[in-house]
């Protein structure tokens, strides 16, 4: 018999980025707010001290941050006829687990869409006509503008404290950013990082061919920044360990560096670590939450009781929240109708390894978001007609985590074990930069989530199956930047070099890392027959359940998502505090 | 001295040595020596837990190949590797402890899909270890350990194509775990008990745990001039 927890105002599924957002809003309009966090607790001390995070077996190879697939995973199959199979270790992307949960293991690369990445659908229409889009292509607009998240991608860059040059100031173009950027209406918090080399390489080649290089925008902190939540960063001192490792140095912007501490802080927030949340409870016709049962860290059922419900974990496990819970109709792809699962969507990348033998990069010095970035083929640049596909790329030389057992990039045709191996790791370590293609992936009707058959989780509930693989339109746009990626690599003059861009034989695999980029299953929209989510992040069925995260997202952009996930965690908080709280129900009527 | 005459008569001293150890170790992981936690720097004094005699006399001779003393720098039984992979079964990398291993499995799935084994890593060791020894007995009428150098090689490199199959493990993914735990080893900090003095980071020029180079960052082109540090403070 499970106990009973007493009532809380708000009871928040998930303490990373968006929950730990979540709390200061909603803390802020006096409510009482409990987070329940499925991992462990963590903070900068001790549990990312110096040396034990500069560790790359423990950390960087043995995921020791991150899920454990035991615990939770999902399965994956290709298409609707396959069997899926479990994910069961991890590989191509890496959902965190814990107190700030993947927030504490990025690099921090922190972006905004471009302006019409967020209406794709009714900007390809109107530019280049709705029969440019390809049958089995399910894109959608968000049902949100550029201009309504603007106040709120400003306010979460300086929560973050990004380092970065603006490109466009209120419509003005400026030196030394990117000038394809969306309006900002203020500056960078914080100046760019140091250059390294690789930068420095990629800066002349790219100005010499025409296009617009500029710093990645970086949550690492490029001089001592105090928030405003009075939270402080220090001078990122690019040690090399960000991605998958937490911040040995209070640098990396993260839930624990700039929310959590003053959020602690105050009376009406509490959290409990190694409590999952099994589901949402519904009352009896459905139509409203009642809270959520837990799983506390004694392995013993509680039910929580809460009059809101703000699902913050990682986008997936929202979406296996949804499915288990019962919350809005499961999407079929055969008939195309329902809309929980619908659009998962993921990131289509590509690069070139350049091998120089008399340049030394020192890749062991790198910040997480050290990198230099051209947009001349991003989203709203690429003429879709003309080049027969729809999407874009952010191109970069990013140097950083060049620790030896995963960053030993090696020329094509070295041995891969022998003596020639152990020569040619000495040969090449050091002497090779990267330039990289980082692009959008469209959504398609046969790619989704729903509850796989077969496997169980601890708990008895279904794993969630991921039915995913490359379509040609993003195969053809992906062909489009390794050619322009070859025109920049031949041009930085390697001794050799090597390309690996998806191709039309590409299967989707699950072993290599690609990006913890996974978006769609929960997407917001206009109309309640084609998204799980008004423009509020509100579920259309249950109006007291919120959904963060990049789920809500009908397509994925071309560049890393935290940045847009961040600005409309702060939309719904608006919404949440402006509109629901003094009138609860539906914020949008269908 | 030149460094490939070092390196051979210090693999002859090792290999000399080595061929001593086995006995002491059978009864499978218990030490009776107070130091159980901390390795031996010397691989020769080194019990190992997991592995037996047999067992280990193959791992020995299998990553003297994958990473051989021959040619600059040190090879994986100068740097201890074979340690680090006996203390990596007993971690959980060899229980498999963070991996999804629930029913059904379907072991012939694509490799797309990544392991689907119901295996555990330290089982497909023992299993692919086993089937080698046998394989080489069939084949060669020898222990793997006590074949040539370039007949070592010949098995391995077929285990890797799978132009071997055994019945009860994958061959491909035996030498897919050896490789990885062998490079793994190499390269890891020391604390994990191979990459002995940080040789490996010395030999590609990492300084390991420094983790502190804002002062390095606009020296452009310019090696960076000092040595590793190690999680326990060694400095190379």
């Amino acid at each position: 018999m499970a106990k009973t927890n007493p009532h809380v105002d708000v009871v928040l599924v998930g303490l990373g980025w968006t929950n730990s957002i979540m709390g200061m809003e909603l803390t802020d309009a006096g409510l009482n707010v409990l987070a329940l966090e499925r991992g462990k607790d963590q903070d900068t001390v001790p549990d990312f001290a110096y040396p034990k995070m500069a560790d790359e077996l423990t950390y960087g190879v043995r995921y020791k941050l991150m899920q454990r697939p035991a615990k939770s995973t999902l399965t994956v199959r290709h298409g609707v006829n396959d069997t899926a199979l479990p994910y069961r270790h991890l590989g191509s992307f890496l959902p965190g687990n814990g107190v700030g949960g993947a927030g504490t293991h990025w690099n921090g690369h922190t972006w905004r869409p471009q302006p019409q990445e967020l209406r794709l659908k009714s900007y390809v229409e109107e530019s280049f006509g709705a029969d440019i889009i390809p049958e089995d292509m399910t894109i959608q607009d968000f049902g949100v503008s550029y201009d309504e998240l603007e106040p709120h991608f400003d306010f979460f860059e300086k929560v973050l404290g990004i380092s970065g040059k603006a490109g466009n100031l209120n419509g003005e173009l400026q030196e030394g950013g990117n000038p394809f950027e969306g309006w900002r209406s203020s500056e960078y918090p914080l100046p760019p990082l140091a250059r390294t080399y690789n930068d420095e390489l990629f800066t002349q080649v790219a100005q010499d061919q025409g296009l617009s290089p500029f710093p990645l925008p970086a949550a690492n902190a490029s001089e001592a920044y105090t928030n405003p939540y009075g939270m402080q960063l220090g001078p990122c001192n690019f040690c090399g360990f960000c991605e998958r490792y937490g911040c040995i140095n209070y640098s990396k912007s993260s839930p624990q560096t700039c929310v959590l501490g003053a959020l602690k802080q105050r009376e009406n927030f509490s959290y409990r670590a190694n409590c999952e949340v099994l589901k949402v409870n519904l009352d009896s016709d459905g139509k409203r939450a009642t809270g959520v049962t837990y799983v506390d860290e004694n392995g013993d059922e509680v039910i929580q009781p809460a009059d809101l419900v703000v699902l913050g974990a990682y986008g997936l496990h929202n979406v296996h929240l949804l499915l288990v819970s019962g919350i809005g109709k499961p999407y079929d792809p055969i008939s195309g109708t329902g809309v929980v699962g619908k659009n998962y969507a993921y990131q289509m990348t590509g690069g070139a390894t350049l091998f120089f033998k008399d340049k030394e990069f020192n890749p062991f010095i790198g910040a997480g978001g050290n990198a230099t970035t051209v947009n001349d083929y991003g989203v709203e640049q690429i003429d879709f007609g003309r080049e027969g596909f729809i999407g874009g790329s952010y191109l970069s030389a990013a140097m950083t985590n060049g620790q030896p057992i995963r960053n030993m990039p090696l020329p094509s045709g070295s041995p891969s074990w022998g003596a020639g191996w152990k020569q040619a790791v000495k040969d090449n370590y050091g002497h090779a930069m990267s330039v990289g293609s980082h692009g959008s992936n469209m959504s398609y009707r046969d790619c989704y989530l729903d509850l796989d058959p077969n496997y169980t989780d601890d708990h008895g509930r279904p794993l969630m199956r991921m039915t995913f693989n490359w379509k040609d339109n993003d195969v053809r746009m992906t062909q489009y930047m390794k050619q322009k990626v070859e025109t920049l690599t031949k041009a930085l003059g390697p001794d050799d070099y090597r390309l690996s861009f998806k191709d039309f034989n590409s299967m989707y695999d699950v072993r290599p890392y690609q990006t913890t980029h996974n978006v769609g299953g929960a997407i917001m929209g206009t109309d309640p027959s084609t998204s799980a989510l008004n423009r509020y992040l509100q579920t259309w069925d249950v109006d007291n359940v919120f959904v963060m995260g990049a789920g809500a997202f009908p397509q994925n952009i071309q560049y890393n998502p935290t940045g847009l996930v961040g600005a409309l965690t702060y939309w719904a908080a608006k919404a949440i505090r402006e509109k629901y709280l003094p009138n609860p129900g539906p914020l949008v009527h269908a | 001295m030149k460094p490939t005459q070092w390196n051979t008569s210090r693999r002859g001293f090792i290999k000399g040595s080595l061929m001593m150890i086995p006995a002491v170790s059978i009864g499978n992981g218990v030490s009776l020596t107070a130091e159980a936690n901390e390795p031996p720097l010397d691989l020769g004094d080194y019990q190992p837990t997991f592995f037996d005699a047999d067992e280990w006399k193959f791992i020995l001779a299998a990553c003297d190949r994958l990473i051989p003393s021959e040619g600059e720098g040190p090879g994986a039984l100068e740097t201890n590797v074979p340690i680090f992979i006996d203390k990596q079964m007993e971690d959980s990398f060899g229980h498999a402890s963070d991996w999804y291993m629930k029913a059904p499995f379907q072991e012939n799935a694509s490799p797309l899909f990544g392991y689907q084994s119901a295996l555990l890593p330290r089982e497909v060791y023992r299993r692919g270890i086993a089937a080698t020894r046998t394989y080489c007995q069939q084949q060669f009428n020898e222990e793997f350990s006590a074949l040539p150098e370039d007949k070592r090689d010949q098995v391995l490199s077929s285990l890797e194509k799978g132009d071997i199959q055994f019945d009860d493990v994958s061959s491909q993914q035996f030498f897919a775990f050896l490789l990885q735990n062998t490079k793994e080893g190499y390269f890891a900090d020391p604390i994990h008990g191979g990459n002995k003095h940080m040789a490996a980071w010395k030999h590609i020029g990492f300084p390991g745990a420094r983790a502190s180079y804002l002062e390095w960052v606009d020296q452009h082109n310019k090696a960076y001039p000092l040595g590793p540090v190690s999680l326990t403070g060694e400095r190379g």
